[in-house]
């Protein structure tokens, strides 16, 4: 009885908390779903009118559609690709013992702080700028023309600064994993006759593969609604050439004053996100048992 | 072969010397037992001989050949850790076969052989587990395995069976014992047990801060303990040290006398005493005798049925010929 009723009473309890976070969910995606059914343009209010799938079929068979899922699933893996491979080698670094260790440490996650419109404003202004960046001026003191990173390899320069807020992420978390490493483990390795790229190859990154696969994950999420980057450097230009799903949403919806057709293009994010996800989990997600 | 000689060798961590210069020599097939206190430098040593640790100065030969520049693998020894440092995603089977697929070994010959190794050690139906999957016996015996199929010159045993339960632990002691009976191979075992010590060694060293106390067999160090510290490491329970006038009667500073060889008796003997604890433990019954002028209390081994109880006064007699006589610089007294 006693347990039944203080169920009951905690179900009361937590009751509100729960349906918060249930509407804010429920209502932004239920309205997204039902914008996108609509003839919804901003520049002509109150005119808003059943469309069926009208939205679905122009967003779906848009070039930019095409263009813009390659670019987020490249970005994603390009990000992926330097993040986790500099990050082991990072964090092989500076699991090594030298003087000063423990401030390197704490420069090295110092770029995961810096917010992403920051880092990204940075990169185009400092570094990446034909006339006055540091690449320019490295390439001119080497005598070559300087190279206009954003307007021929954009995408490619998104990736670099992106890899860059996220290298401290994984270098953290690999070098945490990597110090758990029981040294004997190791040692007996050695003994066994073991040298160190085989170390590396056996002991280690079996080892590492459980945090491997939580960087992968984590990354993954965050790195599908990669925006600030973007929006600062290239706003997804030259023409698609750097527009990912993200923004091609806001594009439909804000600068074509879309709403209805950024809807239809939220809703196909969702769908793809999710799919990523399966996929994601159904390839590693048996890292994370046992 | 294995035989193995240092030479002088110390070892430092910064300022801190943790070996002082030592001499050890170890013969072809002996087993050999390090026994100390905690942080003697036991474990150190056998690092150095590993080559897992480099010495500060002295050399080390392994067979006739130089060894002290030489890195780990190539020093032919093989090493059983204390956490056993099993490779954890790796089944039974690839965990033995490391050595020899790291040596570039063909594919049937290492089968051949963790074959071999798992049918000696009782492995045969758990090759294709994780350690994981394990008890601690079984991973014990999975990384002797993976040290018998290298075929070392000497085996390295870093406190092998301290994880082990007491019951598991005289199994494997029995084991290991039996695996050095048929491989001949020269063992190295380091223990803080001395019961470990005095029942699998060919030869004792006992260490203390880094220096040697004493080399000898087992019954050697039990009969003519050099010092006052080997006497009352080596022996269970310790040996008793009586000093003042209980030692000048023997021309000594210290005497010793070990618990198995004074005599209780309720009505005569050479010294009085008051019974506190006393241990039933079936065969042997343990006194914890007070007496006036000592600060610890005497330890007595007497047989099982005897019936002394708290606050008892006794009277102890010790074997004249067993009486140990120490200087006023611990040494022994011949």
């Amino acid at each position: 009885m006693a347990t039944q009723h203080s169920r009951a009473a905690a179900r009361l309890m937590i009751s509100p908390a729960v349906l918060l976070l249930l509407g804010w969910m429920i209502i932004p995606l239920s309205m997204t779903l039902y914008f996108s059914f609509l003839r919804y343009n901003l520049l002509i209010p109150g005119m808003e009118e059943w469309a069926g799938w009208t939205n679905y079929e122009f967003f779906l068979t848009d070039p930019a559609f095409f263009a813009a899922l390659k670019n987020t699933l490249l970005l994603v893996g390009g990000v992926l690709l330097i993040t986790i491979i500099g990050g082991v080698l990072l964090a092989l670094l500076l699991d090594q013992p030298f003087w000063g260790q423990g401030i390197v440490r704490i420069l090295v996650i110092a770029p995961f702080f810096v917010m992403p419109t920051v880092s990204a404003l940075v990169w185009k202004n400092m570094f990446m700028n034909p006339v006055n960046g540091l690449f320019a001026y490295f390439a001119k003191f080497l005598g070559l023309e300087p190279f206009d990173f954003l307007s021929h390899a954009p995408l490619f320069s998104i990736i670099l600064i992106v890899a860059w807020q996220w290298l401290p992420f994984a270098t953290l978390i690999l070098l945490t994993a990597l110090q758990s490493l029981d040294s004997e483990q190791l040692e007996a390795a050695e003994m066994d006759g073991a040298n160190f790229l085989n170390r590396f190859v056996f002991i280690m990154v079996p080892h590492l593969a459980r945090s491997i696969t939580v960087v992968i994950l984590i990354q993954t999420i965050f790195l599908l609604s990669v925006f600030a980057e973007i929006l600062v450097t290239t706003n997804g230009g030259p023409g698609y050439a750097s527009t990912n799903l993200t923004y091609l949403i806001y594009a439909q919806s804000l600068l074509q004053f879309d709403v209805g057709g950024g809807s239809a293009g939220g809703v196909v994010a969702i769908i793809l996100a999710n799919i990523v996800a399966i996929f994601l989990m159904r390839m590693i997600g048996k890292n994370l048992e046992a | 072969m294995g035989q193995i000689t240092l030479n002088q060798i110390t070892k430092s961590f910064g300022d801190v010397q943790v070996i002082p210069p030592l001499d050890l020599q170890i013969d072809d097939g002996e087993f050999v037992v390090f026994v100390g206190p905690s942080g003697c430098g036991k474990s150190t040593l056998l690092r150095l001989i590993a080559g897992l640790e480099d010495v500060s100065s002295g050399d080390i030969t392994i067979d006739g050949k130089n060894a002290t520049e030489v890195p780990p693998a190539k020093r032919g020894l093989a090493m059983v850790f204390q956490s056993y440092a099993l490779y954890p995603h790796m089944s039974v089977r690839k965990n033995i076969a490391f050595p020899l697929r790291m040596a570039g070994i063909d594919k049937a010959a290492q089968d051949a052989k963790v074959a071999a190794a798992a049918k000696v050690l009782n492995l045969t139906d758990y090759l294709d587990r994780r350690p994981g999957q394990l008890s601690g016996g079984q991973r014990q015996r999975v990384a002797i395995g993976r040290a018998i199929v290298r075929e070392p010159a000497a085996f390295l045993f870093d406190e092998p069976l301290s994880n082990l339960d007491a019951a598991l632990r005289v199994n494997m002691r029995l084991e290991i014992s039996e695996l050095h009976q048929s491989l001949k191979t020269t063992m190295i075992y380091v223990t803080h047990d001395q019961v470990e010590a005095m029942t699998m060694a060919d030869k004792i060293v006992v260490l203390q801060a880094g220096r040697i106390e004493q080399v000898g067999s087992p019954l050697e160090l039990y009969h003519t303990p050099r010092n006052k510290f080997v006497a009352g490491f080596i022996g269970s329970p310790k040996m008793n040290f009586l000093t003042g006038s209980f030692a000048d009667e023997f021309d000594a500073a210290t005497i010793g006398v070990r618990p198995e060889h004074l005599t209780v008796s309720q009505s005569d003997g050479k010294w009085v005493g008051k019974v506190g604890v006393s241990e039933h433990l079936g065969s042997d019954t343990f006194l914890y005798v007070d007496m006036d002028g000592v600060d610890e209390p005497i330890t007595v081994r007497s047989s099982g049925e005897i019936g002394f109880r708290h606050g008892d006064i006794v009277h102890l007699t010790p074997a004249p010929d067993k009486i140990h006589r120490f200087d006023n610089q611990d040494l022994r007294i011949a």
